[in-house]
């Protein structure tokens, strides 16, 4: 009965590892053209000009535009995520802390689909009146993905920081430290793996998000080029190219974007891995 | 700095719950107006199209159908799955192939939904073009693809609750002789059930909300209510998407916006839900250690 138990939950695992393998063969066969043709490079590098005398189809807009989005995201929510965990762990008034910290909550529950519905709505015309031009822009698209990706930041960086807090609250309160110093002398500097684990956790989530890109970017296949123009990230370029033929150059260019992407979230993932075993409140808001 | 700090603390906690107050608001609101019956089931009476004997046209039903099919079918294929691994790993998962699957495990998490979704469409494409010339997209499909989706959460939240279980627990089905199959199921596997169950709604949320994959794997604008495994379905999320950048007139709008409050609705509840699951757990074997 024991060697049942080790067989039967031995090839369900089994099942969800070779899972991971099948999809990175599958990906790496549907490039494989890209590689034979010796047209890799400029795929990954080029620019996409599917008309015209000399076509190209490369990608190399979109990775600019897919990391352009996510590092803006990033560097918008972090700092906000930090903020709010200070103002979680303490120095506010209970209820409020209670409140905050159950929005956060809230948030992970948020469909990305509504986040781009609504920017749509609301922060797209906004962008279209205050500046001209029609508004769907890295700027829409970056301002929406910070609040998507905030609770995912803030709940790791609580669970890093609340590892030490509880065992040196009272030891730096013994010393006569207030809690916003306990944090920025103490907390902070201690958490570094924990902070950085979940600034690349946060940039994988903004990366591998298609509906917001897809919804309020705008979609224009150039290098990201300001701000307030449209741009066009290799999520969204995966999700609206499927309607072409199947041995185009278009099609092979969409299997190259979920190649980069695997890779990228891939060694991304590693990275969080390895800054600090893992515990449930992380994985779960990834 | 320190008070610089608690200042900026307040800044976005505030900018935060006013940002995110103000789209539900917006949501509910606009939402809540146009949600009716009307809204759901359109022409037809709302019994003949529960009961599946008239077709609802211009209506959010279709659509509703076809997400809870969609997450009723991924759970079905990723809960077993799922909760064996998770088992698994924290019971045989010591050595150097308990790594290498724990490393897979983070893999397939940290896999974007579109590329899962492009995964399921080169799988027909492969199908078509070797032994099934008539395999399509539709809804088993979709199915498969976001129960991958959904799995890293459920071997995770089931190998979490396994091991957050205290000693005593682990040691009590051994010292009475148990085996650790008895002991698993009977001891371990309802200690943590809680937790397994946390774990297990999160899946389905995730399962509900998830656009990308089913973009790619057979969602449709307009298609009725799926009758086979392998029909094309409507699906809320989907709807909003397709609605938000091709509707011609205020009552399609509507339609998105309540797509869009139910989603919500939905989503938000299991997930605090799922949180608050997960509180009570940590609370309750907290008092042990």
């Amino acid at each position: 009965m024991d060697r049942g138990i080790k067989i039967v939950t031995g090839a369900a695992t089994a099942v969800s590892a070779l899972a991971v393998l099948a999809i990175l063969v599958f990906l790496a066969v549907s490039a494989l053209p890209l590689f034979e043709s010796g047209q890799f490079g400029s795929t990954l590098a080029g620019g996409w000009q599917p008309t015209g005398d000399l076509p190209r189809f490369g990608i190399g807009p979109m990775i600019a535009g897919s990391i352009t989005l996510s590092l803006s995201a990033l560097l918008l929510s972090f700092p906000l995520s930090l903020g709010i965990c200070s103002f979680i762990m303490g120095g506010a008034p209970r209820p409020l802390r209670t409140f905050v910290s159950a929005l956060v909550h809230f948030m992970t529950g948020i469909p990305t689909v509504v986040y781009g519905f609504l920017s749509v709505l609301l922060l797209v015309p906004l962008i279209r009146s205050a500046t001209g031009g029609n508004g769907l822009s890295l700027l829409a698209a970056c301002l929406t993905l910070t609040l998507l990706i905030l609770p995912t930041i803030t709940l790791m960086l609580l669970a890093r920081l609340g590892r030490f807090d509880n065992a040196l609250k009272l030891s730096c309160t013994a010393l006569g430290m207030d809690e916003a110093q306990t944090q920025l002398k103490v907390l902070f500097p201690l958490a570094k793996k924990g902070m950085l684990a979940a600034a690349v956790l946060g940039f994988c989530r903004a990366l591998g998000d298609t509906m917001i890109a897809l919804m309020v970017s705008g979609n224009s296949p150039r290098w990201p080029d300001g701000i307030l123009e449209p741009m066009r990230a290799l999520t969204a370029h995966i999700g609206m190219g499927l309607a072409t033929d199947t041995h185009s150059p278009e099609y092979r260019s969409i299997g190259a974007a979920g190649l980069v992407l695997f890779v990228l979230t891939g060694v991304l993932s590693l990275v969080i891995r390895s800054l600090g075993q893992e515990n449930g409140e992380e994985r779960r808001v990834a | 700095m320190p008070r610089a700090l608690k200042v900026f603390g307040w800044f976005a906690a505030a900018l935060v719950t006013c940002a995110v107050l103000l789209l539900v608001a917006f949501l509910v609101l606009r939402g809540g107006r146009a949600l009716s019956p009307e809204l759901i089931f359109g022409d037809t009476p709302w019994l003949d199209a529960v009961s599946g004997q008239k077709p609802v046209f211009d209506g959010l039903w279709p659509a509703i159908v076809g997400t809870l099919a969609l997450v009723g079918l991924s759970a079905v294929i990723a809960l077993p799955l799922g909760i064996l691994s998770g088992v698994w790993l924290s019971e045989f998962g010591r050595g150097r192939v308990g790594r290498l699957v724990s490393t897979s495990v983070d893999l397939l998490a940290g896999i974007p939904s579109i590329v899962m979704g492009l995964f399921g469409f080169g799988l027909i494409l492969a199908l078509r073009r070797s032994f099934a010339p008539d395999a399509n997209t539709g809804l088993i499909l979709s199915a498969g693809c976001i129960a991958l989706l959904v799995l890293p959460y459920l071997i995770r939240t089931t190998e979490v609750s396994l091991e957050g279980l205290p000693e005593t627990l682990r040691l009590l089905g051994p010292s009475l002789g148990m085996s650790s199959w008895k002991s698993t199921w009977h001891i371990l596997l309802p200690a943590a059930s809680r937790g397994i169950l946390s774990g297990a709604i999160l899946a389905v949320g995730r399962a509900a909300e998830d656009t990308a994959v089913i973009l790619l794997t057979g969602a449709v604008a307009s298609g009725g209510i799926p009758r086979h495994l392998t029909d094309h379905f409507e699906a809320l999320p989907y709807k909003i998407y397709y609605l938000s950048a091709n509707h011609r007139n205020a009552s399609e709008l509507d339609l998105a916006f309540g797509a869009a409050l139910m989603l919500l609705c939905l989503t938000g509840s299991l997930f605090l839900l799922a949180a608050w699951l997960q509180r009570s757990l940590e609370k309750r074997w907290a008092a042990e250690r």
